[in-house]
């Protein structure tokens, strides 16, 4: 009795070890994977001196400057090595005052490391003020390059960097188009895929399956192949630098959500249907009153999937309203944003923070519908 | 997928219709009329616009200084320029490379990524000693829904030469200055860059393929372990044939997407095919033929080739699914 329990534990702890062993690999993994969010968060709220400091800390982060006052007004005069030989440094304290100076860790000979703000830096020897005490005299300090010296980061989030990039890409607005653009395709792709959708999956007649065969290759359709001639069409007809061409095509239809309302309206049963047909519904009520109220799952996906897309979608709005900057959504901003402030990964990180965020809370709050999605497309496919 | 590699079902003959009795006659009526949005919108959107391509890559249509030349007919102009050009064609080591080899290049490094990557991960979902399964599924695949120009200039700034963290830890780890690599302006490395910027559009392929782990009967397993069978030769004997449609799935559609691929770098260097001409992948320049050269048939000629290609690749494709691919309906 006694071995079996040992057994028996043992195989039990080996489970667990093994447990922890892969459940900690993938987390690691996770963290790595997940790295550029706290890359974004971080950056977003650093200065550009921060950014641009080797060793600086990961956290947003600044260097305590000190505003000398004027409390000591004498001159002085130092013998200083500034690199080599010894040249003559006069300071006159008055010049001084009302100026930010740069806050250093500095080793004293005594062995304790003061925070001093520098007054004159060279590469040998630097005079620096002690902030608690700014009526003392400078300290000449004979340590090195004061370049070389640590300095007393202390936390502090720059949010003016949000408001910087809400006002220069016009954040409101661009948010409003995005979200016109994202609402008005979802309504077409709804309507159109959920008739076109009932058409494959409950009538009969010769030539539906070749259809849908055809429906299903436009999905491996180069895009190259048809905005050409699409292009100019818009253009010809004056659409070009209009929401038009972005949203009407969204109510004929597209392949990857109709193909998942099919699979899904092809699993409903269909005695409900006929029950309602010997009832002399019509086929659009049957639609309306028999199958979508049992498709909600589905068309859901469809919505969380195509606001997602549409939030996403940058070439149809970058071709379409490139001349129209008041029109375009936060993708194509984005992007252009980028190119005015390309060196400045502060107002980048920000802009693509404000970007991803409404995506990322809808997919939070409707995570088990995407899966679902997926699963129907993917798998069944 | 499975309905597709059956073949093309035939169009019905006029005759079938003409003859049909009137119940078949409302069905197909009715069937037509709630067919009748995508109908339209495949007509007007795609089939008329792909004519319209083939017809323009025969003519001349180029709009210079803002005026429209007026069109005319060229014959196999376009295509004569078309196989002759070196900014397609060149392979030559040491030099521009041509467009359609850029994109054959990437693809040799990002299509094993994009399969076994998501492969691996899902194999690790469905590990059965892994906790909390539910939650690492929704965290690894979250990233695909973030609108790619966002998720590029995250992975862009954490591989920013100068300010990013990987080349600070590098440097941290003792990697000397000069030997750190430019990422996206460094001709070794901006399609590792493009790669791992794409990362996040892995989450899709995972949780197909996860699903496809999920649904091999446990049954399988079980017989496989009855008969002797190791690890390997149970991924290779039963999970790999249960999962390869799905597989086969994403396969097909990361080799079409390769063909079509031009945001990542006309986002990340601007469309320029910096450096080097590296990334001037063959649908960036057929968008470059049309929106700044505004040379219309050009841009019509190359996008016919570039159907013609993916076309041939699919079929290719296709046909050798039945040598790999299983499809358990077909064998009840």
């Amino acid at each position: 009795m006694d071995v079996m329990n040992a057994t028996l534990r043992r195989t039990r702890t080996k489970k667990a070890l093994n447990s922890a062993f892969v459940t900690a690999f993938t987390a690691a993994l996770l963290a790595i994977y997940l790295m550029p969010f706290l890359y974004m968060i971080l950056t977003s709220l650093k200065t550009p001196t921060q950014i641009a400091i080797m060793g600086s800390p990961i956290y947003p982060a600044e260097i305590p400057t000190y505003t000398f006052n004027g409390e000591n007004t004498n001159t002085y005069t130092f013998q200083v090595n500034r690199g080599g030989t010894l040249t003559e440094l006069v300071i006159d304290m008055n010049d001084y005052v009302g100026k930010r100076l740069d806050v250093y860790n500095v080793p004293m000979p005594d062995g304790t490391v003061r925070k001093l703000a520098l007054v004159a830096g060279f590469q040998r020897e630097s005079v620096f003020i002690d902030p608690e005490n700014p009526s003392a005299d400078p300290i000449l300090w004979t340590g090195g390059y004061y370049k070389s010296l640590s300095r007393p980061w202390i936390f502090s989030p720059t949010w003016s960097n949000y408001a910087r990039v809400w006002r220069d890409i016009d954040y409101p607005r661009m948010l409003w188009n995005t979200f016109f653009y994202a609402f008005t395709t979802t309504i077409g792709v709804l309507v159109s895929c959920i008739i076109v959708a009932f058409g494959f999956s409950r009538f009969r007649f010769p030539g539906r399956d070749f259809l849908f065969i055809v429906l299903i290759s436009t999905i491996f359709l180069p895009g190259a192949v048809t905005v050409i001639p699409t292009f100019t069409f818009f253009t010809q007809i004056g659409w070009v630098g209009t929401w038009l061409p972005l949203i009407v095509p969204s109510f004929f239809a597209n392949a990857y959500d109709t193909f998942l309302l099919r699979q899904y309206f092809m699993t409903l049963p269909r005695e409900l249907d006929e029950a309602a047909m010997m009832d002399g519904a019509s086929p659009l009520r049957i639609l309306t009153s028999v199958i979508i109220p049992q498709s909600y799952p589905a068309i859901v996906a469809v919505t969380v999937f195509h606001i997602v897309w549409a939030w996403n979608d940058y070439f149809g709005p970058l071709i379409y309203l490139s001349t129209r900057m008041d029109l375009q959504p936060v993708s194509v901003a984005l992007a252009r944003f980028n190119g005015i402030y390309g060196q400045q990964p502060q107002y980048i990180q920000a802009g693509a923070l404000m970007t991803l965020i409404i995506p990322l809370i809808l997919f939070f709050a409707a995570q088990r519908f995407f899966v679902q999605g997926i699963v129907i497309t993917g798998v069944e496919k | 997928m499975e309905q597709l590699m059956r073949g093309l079902p035939k169009p019905p003959s006029l005759k079938t219709l003409r003859e049909m009795p009137p119940l078949a006659r409302r069905e197909f009526r009715n069937g037509m009329l709630f067919l009748s949005p995508w109908i339209i919108g495949f007509l007007v959107f795609t089939l008329i616009p792909m004519v319209a391509t083939l017809i323009f890559s025969f003519m001349d249509i180029k709009i210079t200084d803002g005026v429209l030349n007026p069109p005319r007919f060229v014959g196999l102009d376009n295509y004569v320029k078309l196989f002759n050009d070196n900014a397609v064609w060149n392979m030559r080591p040491n030099s521009t490379p041509g467009a359609l080899w850029v994109t054959i290049r990437f693809g040799l490094i990002a299509l094993p990524v994009g399969i076994f990557l998501p492969l691996l991960l899902a194999l690790l979902m469905n590990n059965k000693y892994l906790k909390g399964q539910s939650f690492f599924r929704s965290m690894f695949y979250m990233p695909y829904i973030i609108p790619f120009v966002a998720s590029v200039f995250l992975w862009g700034g954490v591989l920013n030469p100068e300010t990013g963290w990987v080349n600070r830890i590098l440097l941290a780890m003792g990697v000397p200055d000069e030997k750190l690599p430019g990422w996206a302006n460094d001709i070794n490395w901006v399609y590792p860059t493009y790669v791992i910027m794409g990362i996040w559009g892995i989450g899709n392929a995972m949780l197909t393929m996860l699903a496809g782990l999920q649904s091999v009967p446990t049954d399988l397993y079980d017989a496989a372990k009855v008969d002797g069978a190791g690890k390997f030769a149970t991924f290779w004997n039963v999970t790999f044939p249960m999962i390869s449609p799905v597989i086969f799935y994403n396969l097909t559609l990361s080799i079409v997407g390769l063909f079509q691929y031009f945001l990542v770098p006309l986002v990340v260097n601007a469309g320029t095919g910096r450096p080097g001409g590296a990334t001037m992948f063959y649908n960036l320049y057929l968008y470059k033929q049309f929106f700044t050269n505004q040379n219309m048939s050009y841009g019509s000629t190359l996008a016919w080739l570039l159907f013609v290609v993916i076309l041939l690749v699919t079929i290719v494709l296709f046909s050798t699914a039945r040598f790999w691919v299983y499809y358990a309906s077909e064998n009840p």
